[in-house]
C-alpha cells in the first residue's frame, strides 16, 4: 500500500510552470509595462514594510502576504477599465489588485495598524476594505461569498445597460464552497459581465489542491456552468493581463462569464504566524529561485522591452519613498475613539444606544426609577 | 374603499413600489411566469418584464448575495424565499455579509428578503417555520412581521424604501384569511420599529405579532365575556428594532404582561421582550411575565400533532387567567 507521504511529494507542483507559452503582450505600451512593474514592486515592498511593522507589534492582527503572487493580482486588475467604472472584489492575496484600482499604501498601513482614520475606522482588518468610487468592494472572511455579491454587482450593470465589467477573485480553496457554485451559476445563467479568477496557489491554508478538489485543473469547473474556462501562467504578468483582458472584453460585449485559472504559488504561509511545516522540503525554494514573478518580469523588461536597469531602479526608489512617507503618516494616526464602535450599524438609527453600564451607573438608576440604594452602587 | 387580503396587500406594495422606483426589482424562484408558489408575484412579469422580475436558480445564498451586490450599486432588490424556511440557506450571506456591510465597509445595502412564513397550515417541518429569532440576534438587520392587510402593504413599502436590509416575514395562514378595507391608491407606509395597539385594555397586556395577534384578539374577546377582563393586545409588527416605548407603556398601563408567539420557546422573541421589561420596568409589574409559545420541537405535519405544538386560543385564555389571578 502506498504510503500517505507520497501525496506530499506533490509531483504536480514543479510542473506548474509556464503554460501556456505566450509572447509578451503587444497590447500594452512601454509606459504601461513599466506601470505594471511599479505595482508589482509596490505590492512586494509594501508587504515587506508590513512585516517590519508586524515584528514591531504595530500591526495589531494577522498579516497576509502575496509573495510570489504579485503578477496574478496586478496583471489581472490592470485589464479592467477604470474609466468605464469597472469593479473588482479582491481576496486576501490581492493587495496588488487593490493598488491598481487606486488603494493607497497609507490606507493599507493604517488599516493593518487598526487606526481610527483607516478606511474602515478600525472596524475591519488587513485589506478588508473597499471604495465604491474607485471600484473595489471589500471581501469578508467567508470564502466564496464575494462571487454571488459580484454576480449582483454585474447584474446591476446588465439591468441598467451599462458597459461595465466586474472581476472577482477566489482561491483554489473557495471553489469548494457552496457560495462559489451558486454565485457563478447564477451569473452564468444571467450572462452577467463577470470574470471569475481562480488563483490556484497550491494551498488553502495548509490543504494542498489535490485534497481540495478531484479536478486536475480548476478551469475544468467552468464546463459545468456552461461558460469558457481558461488557464494561464499566473506568474507571467503579461500573460495574466492578456488572458484577463480577453475575458473582460468578452464580458463587455455581453457574452457573459469567463472563469480564469491562474496558476501560481503561495511562498508564504496562510498568514505570518504559519510556519508552513506542511510544505515539502525544497518546494518554496524552487519557486523562489526559478519562478519568481518579479524576477521573470524584470528579465522580460530588460531583454525584450528595451527597458534600462536604471529605469527600474528609479521606480524602486520611488516605491520606497512612497512607503516611507506612508509609514510615517500612519504611525502618527490616532487610534479610534471607543464610542465610534456604536456608529453606523444602520443607516437609521445612525447610532446604537450605549449600554447603561457604559454610560455611568447613576443615569441607569435614574432612568429605571429604581429605589436608591437597592443593590446598586450610585457613587 | 376596496376590501383586500393580506396577500393582495403584499402584491399591491410590490406593484406600487416597482412603479414608483425603477431601481426596485424582484428576484426569486418561480416568481416570473408562474407567479410564485403562493402567487404573490403574479402579474409582475407582465407589468415589468424579465429585467425586473428575475427567475433564479435554486440558490438562496446567490439570490441574497446578488441582491446585496446590486443594492451596493444603487438598486433596491426584493428577494423572495419560496418558503421562509429556506432563508437558512442564505444565513451566512445575510448575517456575515449583508448585516455587516454598512458597519465594516460603509456599503449601502437596501434590500428586502421576504417569504411565506409560519404554521397552522399542515406544512410540516420545512414549510412552516418562523425563523425570525435566528436573525434577531444579528446587529445590522431589521425584521418586520405584519398581522394585518394594511400592515402587510405598508410595512413592505417601508421595507423597500428603507436604507437598511429588512427581513419581511409574511404569514401564509393569513394570506387569504385576513381582509381589510383599504382606500384605493393610498400610499400606505407603516413606519418600521413602531408597534400597534390592536386592542385597548387595562387589566393585562398580551404582547404578540403575526398570526398569534388574531388568536390573542380572539382570547381577549372570550376573556372579556367570560371573565370581565379588559385585555390589551400589542402587535409588535417590527421585531428589529423593537418598540421599547410601546412595550414599556403597556407594562405601566396594565402591570401584567404575557407574550405570545408562534415560534418555539427557547431563545425566542418572548425572552428578549421579557428581559427588556425586566431591565426597564421591573417595578411596574404586579406579576411575573408569562409566555405562550410553541413547544421546543420541530413543527410536525399531522393535524393533531401540529395543533398540539402550536399556541392556540385556549392556551392564551388559560395563561391570561393565571396572570390575572396572580
Amino acid at each position: 500500500m502506498a504510503s500517505r507521504t507520497s501525496t506530499r511529494a506533490r509531483p504536480a507542483a514543479r510542473e506548474r510552470t509556464r503554460e501556456p507559452e505566450q509572447p509578451p503582450s503587444s497590447r500594452l505600451t512601454r509606459e504601461q509595462k513599466l506601470e505594471l512593474y511599479y505595482f508589482m514592486r509596490l505590492t512586494r515592498s509594501l508587504e515587506e514594510r508590513l512585516v517590519n511593522l508586524y515584528r514591531q507589534t504595530k500591526v495589531v492582527g494577522g498579516l497576509f502576504r502575496s509573495l510570489g503572487q504579485e503578477a496574478d493580482a496586478v496583471g489581472s486588475a490592470y485589464a479592467l477599465d477604470r474609466a468605464s467604472g469597472d469593479f473588482l472584489s479582491p481576496l486576501i492575496r490581492n493587495l496588488g489588485s487593490m493598488l491598481v484600482q487606486g488603494a493607497e499604501p497609507l490606507e493599507i498601513i493604517r488599516q493593518y495598524m487598526a487606526k481610527g482614520d483607516s478606511p474602515t475606522r478600525g472596524r475591519e482588518l488587513n485589506i478588508h476594505f473597499g471604495d465604491l468610487e474607485r471600484g473595489f468592494i471589500g471581501q469578508i472572511s467567508h470564502l466564496g461569498d464575494m462571487v454571488p455579491v459580484m454576480a449582483g454587482v454585474t447584474l446591476s450593470f446588465k439591468l441598467r445597460g451599462e458597459k461595465r465589467v466586474g472581476l472577482v477573485y477566489v482561491g483554489d480553496g473557495a471553489t469548494s464552497t457552496g457560495a462559489f457554485h451558486e454565485g457563478i451559476n447564477l451569473a452564468a445563467v444571467q450572462r452577467c459581465p463577470l470574470v471569475v479568477i481562480v488563483e490556484n496557489n497550491g494551498y488553502a491554508y495548509s490543504t494542498p489542491t489535490e485534497r481540495q478538489s478531484a479536478v486536475k485543473e480548476f478551469k475544468d469547473k467552468a464546463f459545468a456552468y456552461g461558460i469558457p474556462g481558461v488557464r494561464a501562467d499566473g506568474n507571467d504578468v503579461l500573460a495574466v493581463y492578456d488572458v484577463t483582458k480577453d475575458a473582460v472584453d468578452r464580458a463587455r460585449r455581453g457574452e457573459g462569464v469567463t472563469l480564469i485559472e491562474l496558476v501560481t504559488y503561495r511562498r508564504k504561509g496562510h498568514a505570518e504566524h504559519d510556519n508552513q511545516s506542511y510544505v515539502p522540503a525544497g518546494e518554496i525554494e524552487w519557486w523562489e529561485k526559478n519562478n519568481d514573478p518579479l524576477d521573470r518580469y524584470i528579465s522580460v523588461l530588460l531583454d525584450d522591452a528595451g527597458v534600462k536597469r536604471e529605469e527600474l531602479d528609479a521606480i524602486d526608489a520611488r516605491v520606497q519613498q512612497e512607503i516611507d512617507a506612508a509609514t510615517d503618516l500612519a504611525d502618527q494616526s490616532p487610534m479610534p475613539e471607543p464610542t465610534d464602535a456604536l456608529e453606523g450599524v444602520y443607516a437609521v438609527p445612525e447610532r446604537v444606544e450605549p449600554l447603561w453600564f457604559r454610560r455611568g451607573v447613576g443615569s441607569a438608576v435614574e432612568k429605571n426609577e429604581r429605589a436608591a440604594g437597592w443593590g446598586t452602587y450610585d457613587g | 374603499m376596496a376590501e383586500i387580503t393580506y396577500l393582495e396587500g403584499i402584491k399591491q406594495a410590490l406593484h406600487e413600489e416597482m412603479e414608483r422606483d425603477e431601481n426596485v426589482f424582484v428576484m426569486g424562484e418561480d416568481i416570473g411566469a408562474y407567479g410564485g408558489a403562493f402567487k404573490v408575484t403574479d402579474g409582475l412579469l407582465a407589468a415589468f418584464g424579465e429585467g425586473r422580475v428575475i427567475d433564479t436558480p435554486i440558490s438562496e445564498a446567490a439570490i441574497v448575495g446578488a441582491a446585496a451586490g446590486a443594492a451596493h450599486m444603487g438598486m433596491r432588490p426584493v428577494c423572495e424565499m419560496q418558503f421562509i424556511d429556506f432563508i437558512s440557506c442564505a444565513y451566512d450571506i445575510l448575517t456575515n455579509y449583508v448585516a455587516t456591510s454598512r458597519y465594516r465597509a460603509f456599503l449601502p445595502c437596501p434590500l428586502v428578503v421576504r417569504g411565506p412564513s409560519g404554521g397552522y397550515v399542515r406544512g410540516g417541518p420545512f414549510h412552516s417555520q418562523n425563523p425570525e429569532a435566528a436573525f434577531l440576534h444579528t446587529p445590522g438587520l431589521k425584521i418586520v412581521y405584519p398581522a394585518t392587510a394594511r400592515d402587510a402593504k405598508g410595512l413592505l413599502k417601508a421595507a423597500i424604501r428603507d436604507d437598511d436590509p429588512v427581513l419581511y416575514f409574511e404569514h401564509k395562514y393569513l394570506y387569504r384569511r385576513i381582509k381589510e378595507d383599504i382606500p384605493e391608491g393610498e400610499d400606505i407606509v407603516v413606519p418600521i420599529g413602531k408597534a400597534r395597539t390592536a386592542r385597548e385594555g387595562k387589566d393585562l397586556s398580551i404582547i404578540t405579532y403575526a398570526a398569534t395577534v388574531w388568536k390573542s384578539l380572539e382570547a381577549a374577546e372570550q376573556l372579556e365575556k367570560e371573565d370581565g377582563l379588559s385585555v390589551e393586545v400589542i402587535d409588535l409588527r417590527s421585531l428589529a428594532p423593537l418598540d421599547d416605548e410601546a412595550i414599556i407603556a403597556t407594562v405601566k398601563k396594565t402591570n401584567r404582561v404575557m407574550i405570545v408567539h408562534e415560534d418555539t420557546r427557547t431563545g425566542g422573541v418572548a425572552g428578549e421582550v421579557t428581559a427588556r421589561i425586566n431591565e426597564n420596568a421591573f417595578e411596574w409589574l404586579d406579576a411575573p411575565i408569562l409566555r405562550v409559545t410553541a413547544a421546543d420541537v420541530p413543527l410536525p405535519y399531522s393535524p393533531p400533532l401540529e395543533d398540539y405544538v402550536l399556541p392556540q386560543t385556549p392556551d392564551i385564555v388559560q395563561v391570561a387567567r393565571r396572570l390575572a389571578a396572580y
